[in-house]
C-alpha cells in the first residue's frame, strides 16, 4: 500500500492546491502534502512487512501491462531522497512570490507524484507513464514561471526529452514483445534473452532517453539552459531529483535487463562520461551566472556517476548508490543558497555580487560547508561517494581503460575546486558594493532549512556505514542479475 | 596503564569541542572567554599528549578503533588511531607549539572584533583537530581526511581577512595547488586498494603485503604519494602557494605554514618509510626535488624585503632539506629537522609578528632598522632563532641539519656540496634579515618610532619558550661522533624505522670520525663566514635600492608565477572560452536548434496533409494498412 500512498498523496494535494484561491493556502497545502508523504516514506523505511512495500492491480490487460508498484532497496534510496527534500524545497519556494501560486504549487506536487511513480514502478509501461508525468509539469513550470529566455529553453528541453522518450517507448515495446509472457513487468524484462546484436541496438533505444536525462555529453545542452531559466525551486527538483531518474533508470531498466550491452558499450559510454566531466568542468570555469555555473558542475558530477555504473565494479556501484543520494542533498542545498542570494540581491551575476560574508555571516558559513561538500571535502557526504566511485573505477576489472578514466576524471577534482572556490570568493568575499551593502542576514527559517541539509551532509560524511550496508543489498542484487546473464 | 592510552580520543576531541563552542557562540563570547577556550582545549590536548608520550617512551604502542568508516566487501577502512613513537612525537609538536601560538594569538589578534576573534580561534582549533587526525590515523584514508582538513583550515585562515580580495586569492591558490597534490595522494590510495585491498598502515607495511607488490607498484605508489607531499609541503613545482599564504595572520603562518601543516608531507613519507626504502628510484626523485627546492627557494629569499616573505621562502627551502634527508634514507634526521624547524621557525615567525605588531602592520624591512633597543626580548629571541637556523652549534639547527648533510654525503657527494651552498645562503639571508631589521638606524617615520614598543607578555612568553627550545632541542640528537649513545631521538624512533634499517643493513656505510668532523667544520665555517659578511654589510648599508639585473630576477621570484599564468592558467581559461563559444553554442546547439527548425519546417509541410478532406484521410489510412501488411508479411518467419 505504501507505494500507492507515495503517489496518491502528492497527487491529491496537488489537485487541491490547484483549486485553492489564496497563494499561501496553496503553498501550505502542498507543504502539508509533502510532509505527509515524508511520514509515509519514513514508515516505508521502518516497516518490516514486505507486503506493505508493494501493490499490484490490473491496468491495461489488453497488452499485459499491470499497475505494479514496489519499493526495493534501490527505489527506497530515491524515495527517501525525494521524501526528505520535497518539504524543504516547497518551504523555500513558498518564500518567493509567484503569479498564480496555486498553479505553481499544484504542478510542483504533481511532479513529486510523478517522481515517486518513476521510482516505485515495477512495470515498464507504468514506468514510462510516470516518466512522462514528471516532464509535463516540468515543461509548464519552466515555460510559465521561468526567466527571460524561458520559451526557447523549454522548447529545447521538450525536444530533447521527447526525442528520448520516443525511442525509449519503442525499445520498451520491443523488449516486452520478446518477454516470455509478453508482459512489461521488471521480472519479465530481466528474463529476456536477446541476441547479442539485437541487444546492442535495443540498448541504445532505451539508453538514449536516460542519457539525455542525466545528461551525458553530448546530449546535455538542454540542461544549463533549463536550469538557468526555470524558477530556482523548480531547478532544485530538476537537478536534485529529476535527473537522478536517469541514473536510477539506468540501474533499474538498463543494467539488469541488458547486461551484455552494458559491458559491450561500457567503455564507449565511460569515455563519453569522462569527456563530459572535463568539458563541463572547463566550461564552468568561466560562468558568470551562478545558476549556469552550478548547472555545468552538476553535469560533471553526474558524469562521474555514469562512469561508475559502466565500469561496473562492486565498489563503484556502491559509490553510485550513495552518491545519487548525496548529490541530491548537496545540489538542492546549493540551489537553495542561490535562491536566497537572488531573492536578497536581485542578481545571480558573480561580478555584481561580493562581500556577503560581512552582511550575512550565517549564510556564508552554510554556503561554505555546502560548497565544500560539492567538491567532496572529506567528512562531508560528497567525499564518501566520490571516494568509492573513484576507487571502484580504478579497481574495475570490467573496463580496460580504468586507470586512464580515473586519472582524467580525477582532473575534474581539481577543476571543481577552481570553479567552486571562485564562486565562493566572488559571492562572499571582498568588499560590499551598492547591491550588497544593505543586506541583513538570512531569516531563521532559511537558516534552519539549510542547516537541516548541512546536518545530513555531515552525518553521511562522518558515518556512512549504515547507508552503505543498506545499499549493499541493491548492489548485490544488481551484480547477481548481471552475472546470471554473463556470457560464458 | 591501558587506560591512559585510551585517552587518545580526547586529544583531537578537545580542539573539536573548542571549534564548536567558539564557532557557534562567536557572537556571545567575550574575547577573554574565546581566548581561554581556544587555548585551553589545546593545553588539555598537550597534557594528554604528554601522558601518552610517557607511555609510548616505555615502548607501549597501540591502535584504537572507534567505528568502521567505510566497508564494501573486502575493502574495510576503520576510523582508528595509531599511537606509536612517530605519532606521539608529532602530537607533542602540534599541541605544544600549537598551544604557544594560541596564547600568542590572544594578544596579537586583540584588535579584532569579538565575533571575528572567536571565529579566528574556531578556525585555529579546527586546524589543530585536522592536524591531529592526520598524524593519528592508522590508515591512509584517515590521514587523507586530516590532510584535506588542514587544507581547508589553511584556506579559511589565509583568507581570514576576507574583505581583501588579494588575501582570498592567496587562499584559493593554496587550496587549489594542494588539490593538485591531493590527486596524487588519492591515486596512490586507489593503487594500494587495487593491489592489496587495504589502506591500513600495519597491514600495508607488513612483510606479506610487501611481497604482493611488484617493484613497479611500489615505485608508482611512492611517487604518487610524493606528489601529494609536494603540494602540502610546498616543493617544486607546487610551492608557489606558500609564500602567498603569508596573507594570513602571522601566528597562522607560524603554526600552519611553518611548524606543522607543511611538514605533513615529511610525516607521510616517514610513516611509509618501508615503501620508500624499497623504491630507490623514488628516493632519488625525493632527494633531487628536495635539494633543488632547497636551493631555489634560498636564492629567492636572498632578495626579498617583506619580513614574512623571507621566512616563507626560508620555510620552503628548509622543507627541501627535510626531503633531501628522506631521499637519502635519513628518516630520523628528517623528523629531527621537522622538530627543530618547528621550534626555530615558529619562533622566527612569532618574532616577525611582534615586529609587525610594533611597526603597526609594516612588513617591509627596508623601513625598519635599529629595532634592537626598542624590542629587547623580541630581538634576542629572534637572534637565537637566526643562529639556530643558520646551523651554528650548539643550537638545535646545527644538529638536525648536520645529520641530513652527513647522510647526503654518504649518498652522493654532490648532494652534500649543494646542501652546504644552500646552508650558506640560509645563513646569509637570515642575517641580512636580522641586520636590516634590528641593527643600524631606524628608517621608518617619526610617528612609527614614537609608537615602537615591546609586545605584551602573552606574546613575549611564547617567544622565550620557543627560544629555549630552539637553543636546546639539538641535544636530543647528538651524533655519535661527538658523544656515544647520546642520540636519544634515534633510539626513540628506532622501532618506526626498523624495517627500513633492516633492508639497508647490507650496504649502509659509516663515515669515519675524521670525515664527519671535516663535514661539520666546513658547513659551520661557511655559515659563519656568511653570517659575518651579512651582518657587516647590512647593518651599515642596508639593501634599499630597487634590485637590477639578476637581483631583479630573484626579487621577482624567478617569474615563476608569471610563467604558470602564461602556460597553465591563461590557456585553461582560453580553452573554457573556446569550448563554450564554439563547441557548446555553435556546434552542439547548432545541431539541436537545426533539428528544432527541421521539426517546425516539417510540421508546416505536414499541415497540408490535414486538408480536412475525408477522402484524403481514408486514402492515407488504406496506404498505411497496406504498408503494415507488407511489413508483417515479410517479417513473419
Amino acid at each position: 500500500m505504501i507505494p500507492v500512498l507515495l503517489i496518491a498523496i502528492p497527487l491529491v494535494s496537488g489537485l487541491l492546491a490547484f483549486l485553492m484561491k489564496g497563494g499561501n493556502r496553496a503553498a501550505n497545502l502542498s507543504i502539508i502534502g509533502s510532509i505527509a508523504t515524508l511520514a509515509v516514506t519514513l514508515w516505508a523505511c521502518t516497516t518490516s512487512s514486505a507486503e506493505c512495500l508493494s501493490y499490484s492491480t490490473e491496468w491495461i490487460p489488453l497488452i499485459n501491462s499491470t499497475f505494479t508498484v514496489s519499493i526495493d532497496t534501490l527505489a527506497m534510496i530515491m524515495v527517501l531522497l525525494t521524501g526528505l527534500t520535497y518539504p524543504l524545497i516547497l518551504f523555500i519556494a513558498s518564500k518567493n512570490t509567484y503569479s498564480k501560486p496555486h498553479n505553481y504549487f499544484g504542478l510542483m506536487s504533481f511532479m513529486q507524484a510523478g517522481l515517486m511513480g518513476v521510482f516505485v514502478a515495477n512495470d515498464a509501461l507504468l514506468f514510462y507513464f510516470f516518466w512522462e508525468l514528471v516532464l509535463i509539469p516540468a515543461y509548464f513550470l519552466c515555460s510559465q514561471w521561468g526567466g527571460e529566455k524561458r520559451i526557447a529553453a523549454t522548447i529545447k528541453f521538450f525536444l530533447y526529452t521527447f526525442f528520448g522518450s520516443l525511442f525509449m517507448l519503442i525499445g520498451i515495446i520491443f523488449i516486452s514483445s520478446q518477454a516470455p509472457d509478453h508482459s512489461f513487468s521488471w521480472e519479465a524484462f530481466t528474463q529476456v534473452r536477446l541476441a547479442y546484436k539485437t541487444e546492442a541496438w535495443v540498448f541504445w533505444f532505451i539508453f538514449i532517453a536516460f542519457a539525455i536525462k542525466v545528461p551525458i555529453f553530448p546530449v546535455h545542452t538542454w540542461q544549463p539552459d533549463t536550469y538557468e531559466q526555470s524558477p530556482t525551486s523548480t531547478t532544485m527538483v530538476l537537478s536534485g531529483l529529476m535527473v537522478k531518474m536517469g541514473i536510477f533508470a539506468i540501474l533499474k531498466w538498463v543494467v539488469p535487463v541488458m547486461p551484455m550491452s552494458t559491458w559491450a558499450w561500457g567503455d564507449t559510454i565511460a569515455t563519453l562520461s569522462v569527456i563530459g566531466m572535463l568539458y563541463a568542468s572547463v566550461i564552468a570555469l568561466r560562468q558568470n551566472d551562478i545558476k549556469r555555473l552550478v548547472a555545468y558542475s552538476s553535469i560533471a558530477h553526474m558524469g562521474l556517476m555514469v562512469l561508475g555504473i559502466f565500469v561496473a565494479s562492486d565498489i563503484s556501484l556502491q559509490g553510485v548508490m550513495i552518491q545519487m543520494f548525496n548529490h541530491g542533498i548537496t545540489i538542492i542545498a546549493l540551489w537553495m543558497v542561490v535562491d536566497i542570494i537572488e531573492r536578497n540581491t536581485g542578481t545571480r551575476k558573480l561580478n555584481e555580487l561580493g562581500g556577503l560574508a560581512q552582511k550575512q555571516p550565517a549564510l556564508a558559513i552554510l554556503f561554505v560547508v555546502i560548497a565544500f561538500a560539492n567538491i567532496a571535502l572529506p567528512l562531508t557526504n560528497g567525499f564518501i561517494g566520490e571516494f568509492l566511485l573513484f576507487t571502484g573505477i580504478f579497481t574495475s576489472e570490467v573496463s580496460s581503460y580504468n586507470v586512464v578514466f580515473t586519472v582524467l576524471a580525477g582532473l575534474g577534482i581539481i577543476l571543481s575546486a577552481i570553479y567552486t572556490l571562485n564562486m565562493l570568493q566572488k559571492v562572499l568575499f571582498g568588499k560590499t558594493n551598492n547591491i550588497t551593502e544593505k543586506l541583513s542576514d538570512i531569516t531563521l527559517a532559511e537558516k534552519c532549512t539549510l542547516a537541516a541539509l548541512v546536518v545530513v551532509i555531515i552525518v553521511l560524511g562522518v558515518y556512512p556505514q549504515p547507508f552503505l550496508e543498506y545499499s549493499q543489498k541493491a548492489v548485490d542484487q544488481l551484480l547477481s542479475v548481471m552475472l546470471l546473464k554473463r556470457p560464458s | 596503564m591501558k587506560s591512559a592510552l585510551q585517552l587518545v580520543w580526547f586529544i583531537p576531541l578537545l580542539p573539536l569541542v573548542g571549534f564548536l563552542i567558539n564557532g557557534l557562540l562567536r557572537n556571545k563570547l567575550s574575547k577573554t572567554a574565546a581566548g581561554i577556550i581556544g587555548s585551553g582545549v589545546i593545553l588539555g590536548s598537550f597534557i594528554l599528549s604528554l601522558l601518552l608520550f610517557l607511555q609510548v617512551k616505555e615502548g607501549a604502542t597501540f591502535v584504537s578503533e572507534l567505528f568502521t568508516f567505510i566497508k564494501v566487501n573486502e575493502l574495510s577502512i576503520p576510523f582508528a588511531f595509531q599511537v606509536d613513537q612517530l605519532s606521539a612525537l608529532f602530537l607533542l609538536i602540534i599541541t605544544g607549539v600549537g598551544f604557544l601560538i594560541h596564547v600568542y594569538s590572544t594578544a596579537y589578534m586583540h584588535e579584532e572584533s569579538n565575533s571575528h576573534f572567536a571565529r579566528y580561534f574556531a578556525y585555529l582549533n579546527l586546524f589543530v583537530f585536522s592536524m591531529l587526525l592526520l598524524v593519528l590515523g592508522n590508515n591512509f584514508v584517515i590521514m587523507f581526511i586530516g590532510w584535506e582538513g588542514v587544507g581547508l583550515c589553511s584556506y579559511l585562515l589565509i583568507g581570514y581577512w576576507f574583505k581583501n580580495i588579494d588575501y582570498t586569492n592567496a587562499a584559493k591558490k593554496a587550496f587549489i595547488m594542494n588539490r593538485i597534490g591531493d590527486l596524487g595522494f588519492l591515486l596512490a590510495i586507489f593503487w594500494l586498494i587495487a593491489k592489496v585491498d587495504t589502506v591500513t598502515f600495519a597491514t600495508v607495511f607488513s612483510a606479506e603485503t610487501l611481497q604482493v607488490l611488484t617493484p613497479t607498484d611500489i615505485t608508482g605508489i611512492t611517487l604518487l604519494l610524493f606528489v601529494g607531499a609536494m603540494g602540502k609541503s610546498a616543493q617544486l613545482p607546487l610551492y608557489t602557494w606558500l609564500p602567498d599564504a603569508m596573507a594570513g595572520p602571522t601566528p597562522v603562518s607560524a603554526l600552519i605554514h611553518a611548524a606543522t601543516m607543511v611538514t605533513a608531507g615529511i610525516y607521510m613519507i616517514a610513516r611509509s618509510n618501508v615503501l620508500y626504502t624499497m623504491a630507490p628510484f623514488t628516493q632519488g626523485v625525493v632527494a633531487v626535488v628536495g635539494l633543488v627546492t632547497a636551493l631555489f627557494a634560498a636564492t629567492i629569499a636572498l632578495k626579498q624585503n617583506d619580513i614574512k616573505k623571507v621566512l616563507a621562502y626560508s620555510t620552503v627551502s628548509q622543507l627541501g632539506y627535510m626531503f633531501l634527508g628522506l631521499g637519502v634514507g635519513a628518516y630520523t634526521g628528517a623528523v629531527f629537522h621537522v622538530m627543530t624547524h618547528a621550534f626555530f621557525k615558529a619562533l622566527l615567525f612569532l618574532g616577525a609578528g611582534s615586529v609587525i605588531h610594533a611597526m603597526h602592520h609594516e612588513q617591509d624591512i627596508r623601513k625598519m632598522g635599529g629595532l634592537k633597543k626598542h624590542l629587547p626580548h623580541t630581538h634576542w629571541t629572534f637572534f637565537v632563532g637566526c643562529i639556530a637556523i643558520a646551523g651554528i652549534p650548539p643550537l638545535s639547527g646545527f644538529f638536525s641539519k648536520d645529520e641530513i648533510l652527513a647522510a647526503a654525503w654518504s649518498a652522493n657527494k654532490i648532494y652534500w656540496i649543494l646542501g652546504v651552498i644552500g646552508a650558506a645562503m640560509t645563513a646569509f639571508y637570515m642575517f641580512r634579515l636580522y641586520a636590516t631589521t634590528f641593527l643600524g638606524k631606524f628608517r621608518g617615520t617619526q610617528e612609527q618610532e614614537h609608537h615602537l614598543h615591546e609586545s605584551p607578555k602573552a606574546m613575549v612568553f611564547p617567544l622565550i619558550v620557543l627560544a629555549v627550545l630552539s637553543a636546546g632541542a639539538g641535544f636530543l640528537g647528538v651524533p655519535a661522533v661527538l658523544m656515544e649513545n647520546a642520540h636519544w631521538l634515534d633510539q626513540y624512533l628506532a622501532p618506526v624505522f626498523a624495517a627500513s634499517k633492516e633492508l639497508t643493513a647490507g650496504h649502509a656505510h659509516h663515515l669515519s670520525h675524521s670525515t664527519e668532523y671535516m663535514l661539520m667544520g666546513v658547513s659551520v665555517g661557511i655559515a659563519a663566514i656568511a653570517i659575518f659578511y651579512a651582518v657587516n654589510k647590512f647593518s651599515k648599508n642596508p639593501d634599499l635600492e630597487e634590485p637590477a639585473g639578476f637581483g631583479k630576477v630573484l626579487a621577482n621570484k624567478w617569474y615563476v608565477d608569471e610563467i604558470y599564468n602564461a602556460i597553465i592558467v591563461r590557456p585553461l581559461f582560453a580553452l573554457s572560452n573556446l569550448l563554450e563559444k564554439f563547441v557548446e553554442n555553435k556546434f552542439i546547439n547548432g545541431i539541436v536548434n537545426g533539428s528544432g527548425r527541421l521539426v517546425q519546417y516539417t510540421a508546416r509541410q505536414l499541415r497540408y496533409l490535414q486538408s480536412g478532406q475525408v477522402t484524403n484521410y481514408v486514402l492515407l489510412m488504406v496506404l498505411g494498412m497496406i504498408a503494415l501488411f507488407v511489413v508483417m508479411y515479410f517479417t513473419k518467419k
